[in-house]
């Protein structure tokens, strides 16, 4: 009878547990900081960055401390857990959260209407004014044109590797194009230089080198390519092999329903791979210099001449020897994330619009 | 519209692996034709061999004849498209195009293969969604995702899907698997209806809704693991779960096997 009633009753307690109270958690986080704070800035052993780390790691001990004397060890473990986790998140945070507050905090004294309206042509270094006008147009029409080749191209790739492709030249393929993410974009300037620059451009050139704008393209869809084959390559390979078989099922052919069918499906994660390779490349100021050379005025033909971009106009204006290029080169870098910035949002929507809403 | 099928010697292989082995059966036009047996005795494999749906996974192939009224499907001169688009499937799972709306999965079907007029495909839409039952539940927001449907609504949104191109003969592999029974019971009805316009093929676990929906019943059947799935045994549906010829048959349908 009494292993019966042990056995059949459930003791409500041992499920519960005790618990710490909520106020415990802020208030010890509190504490930690008073100490930390007294202990560091109140006897001047060291700064705010100091205080708070040793704060942080006051309060995990204190957490662990309490919650193993109220809770038990497994409790006392996952707190401390939990507080590493947030401490990883926030410690990922800083240098994203220090860059755009930087950015903004130097890069807003030149937003005037003369650093998007004018060049760089006849400013000297004892001049104040000066703009980034023909930086902002090289560098959309660089990316741009690298976009219009390297998107079509990494995409068909993609749509080959995951539809098409057998055996070794699909694995084949899948190499090179792991080993092309790893090329310095440095080496894909120095290509496109010895390449297109110095042998294919002289022979229509009357024997002299074509720097331009397009050959910075050149550079930077070498770089773009193997982004987007891989990402678009996961994401095609994410799209369930049901949707390909309900279409075959219609009767519709295999070429239609990868244009209908599964890009579409695929197309959001797609997209996300190409604003990632557009921003790579975009920031990118190695192959610039090498090919399309720069120049401090306006040139709109891609195909002739040097053209600036807007990361090559930063590291010319962050050396140059006057009090207000820093200035330019802080705005410049702003522009350049905005433009950034503003692309991925406008891909998102798009890509949002194409497929539809929930 | 609705097309004999004509298996003559059917068989099947996963690379070296032969999943079945010579199956000869003929389906009558506008009947439903049900086919049971144990996991992996190859009713999966022989249904998608007869639109060529089999030869979609790698390395996989058919040999034998399948004649849709007199007509070898697996032909050389054959365009699989064609077959594909005369025989239409519905899956285990419902699979509607999750970037399609309702409507647009409707007459996916038509529009891929290069139906432009708005008049044809709202009437195809129209007609396919009421034959599906679905009309009345959905009508109202044909612009609305496909994905957004329950489980049952979404299986019958792809029967409506199968339909609307007017095949001869329709497939369903499981269609009911992942449905529950209200759900189940709407496909069935539906299943007997198709009958009077269509050959209707349907795969199944479910003895009772063999019994139910089917005019004839094929057991398949495995003698042990890796072996080639064979036809024991095919008659009336009636036949088959009141008088079978073989043992085996009678061994599964009444539950001492498999």
């Amino acid at each position: 009878m009494s292993t019966l009633s042990h056995n059949g009753s459930v003791d409500l307690g041992s499920l519960r547990g005790r618990r710490l109270p909520k106020a415990v958690p802020p208030l010890l986080g509190v504490a930690a900081l008073a100490v930390s704070a007294a202990g560091i800035l109140g006897t001047g052993a060291g700064g705010w960055v100091l205080t708070v780390v040793v704060a942080a790691l006051l309060f995990g001990i204190g957490t662990f401390g309490v919650a193993l004397a109220v809770e038990g060890s497994r409790k006392a473990r996952d707190r401390l857990a939990t507080i590493a986790v947030y401490g990883a998140f926030i410690l990922a945070l800083i240098p994203l959260g220090s860059v755009v507050a930087t950015l903004l905090a130097k890069g807003t004294g030149r937003i005037d209407a003369e650093f998007f309206y004018h060049s760089m042509n006849n400013i000297t270094a004892l001049d104040s004014g000066g703009g980034a006008y023909h930086a902002i147009i090289g560098t959309l029409e660089q990316v741009g044109i690298a976009a219009v080749l390297a998107i079509p191209l990494g995409l068909a790739a993609a749509v080959y590797i995951v539809e098409y492709g057998r055996g070794r030249l699909t694995a084949a393929i899948r190499f090179f194009v792991d080993v092309m993410t790893g090329i310095p974009s440095i080496v894909a300037g120095l290509f496109v230089l010895a390449f297109w620059v110095l042998i294919v451009t002289p022979v229509f050139n009357d024997g002299r080198p074509g720097y331009s704008g397009f050959a910075a393209a050149l550079a930077l869809t070498v770089l773009m390519l193997p982004t987007i084959v891989r990402s678009a390559e996961e994401m095609l390979r994410l799209v369930p092999q049901a949707l390909r078989e309900g279409s075959y099922a219609l009767g519709v052919p295999k070429w239609k329903t990868i244009v209908r069918v599964v890009l579409p499906t695929a197309a959001p994660g797609i997209v996300t791979g190409v604003m990632l390779a557009i921003a790579r490349a975009a920031g990118e100021t190695a192959p610039v210099l090498l090919v399309a050379g720069g120049t401090p005025a306006i040139n709109f033909n891609p195909f002739s001449g040097n053209q600036e971009s807007l990361s090559y106009f930063v590291y010319e204006q962050a050396g140059a020897a006057s009090q207000y290029s820093p200035g330019r080169a802080w705005t410049a870098a702003l522009t350049l994330i905005a433009i950034v910035a503003i692309l991925t949002i406008a891909a998102k929507l798009l890509a949002r619009r194409s497929t539809i809403g929930r | 519209m609705a097309k004999r099928v004509e298996a003559v010697e059917v068989t099947a292989y996963y690379g070296s692996f032969r999943a079945i082995d010579s199956i000869t059966m003929t389906i009558e036009p506008k009947s439903v034709t049900a086919l049971i047996g144990p996991s992996g005795c190859g009713k999966s494999t022989f249904l998608r061999s007869i639109n060529r749906m089999h030869e979609v996974t790698p390395g996989a192939k058919v040999q034998g004849k399948l004649m849709i009224d007199a007509e070898d499907i697996y032909d050389p001169r054959v365009d699989v498209t064609a077959v594909r688009r005369a025989i239409g499937m519905v899956f285990q799972r419902p699979n509607p195009f999750p970037t399609m709306s309702i409507y647009d999965n409707v007459v996916a079907g038509l529009r891929l293969n290069g139906v432009r007029k708005k008049s044809t495909l709202d009437d195809a839409a129209e007609s396919s969604l009421r034959a599906a039952h679905l009309w009345d539940e959905v009508s109202d927001r044909l612009k609305r995702p496909g994905g957004g449907l329950s489980g049952g609504q979404q299986q019958r949104l792809c029967i409506a899907r199968a339909i609307a191109v007017e095949p001869q003969v329709l497939l369903m592999d499981e269609p009911c698997s992942a449905l529950d029974p209200i759900s189940t019971l709407a496909i069935e009805d539906l299943i007997s209806e198709l009958k009077d316009r269509y050959t209707v093929v349907i795969v199944t676990h479910n003895m009772q809704q063999a019994a139910r929906v089917s005019d004839r019943t094929a057991f398949f059947s495995i003698e042990s693991t890796g072996d080639p799935g064979r036809l024991v045994e095919y008659d009336d549906t009636a036949t088959i779960f009141q008088n079978p010829t073989e043992k085996r048959t009678e061994d599964y349908i009444t539950g001492r096997f498999g």
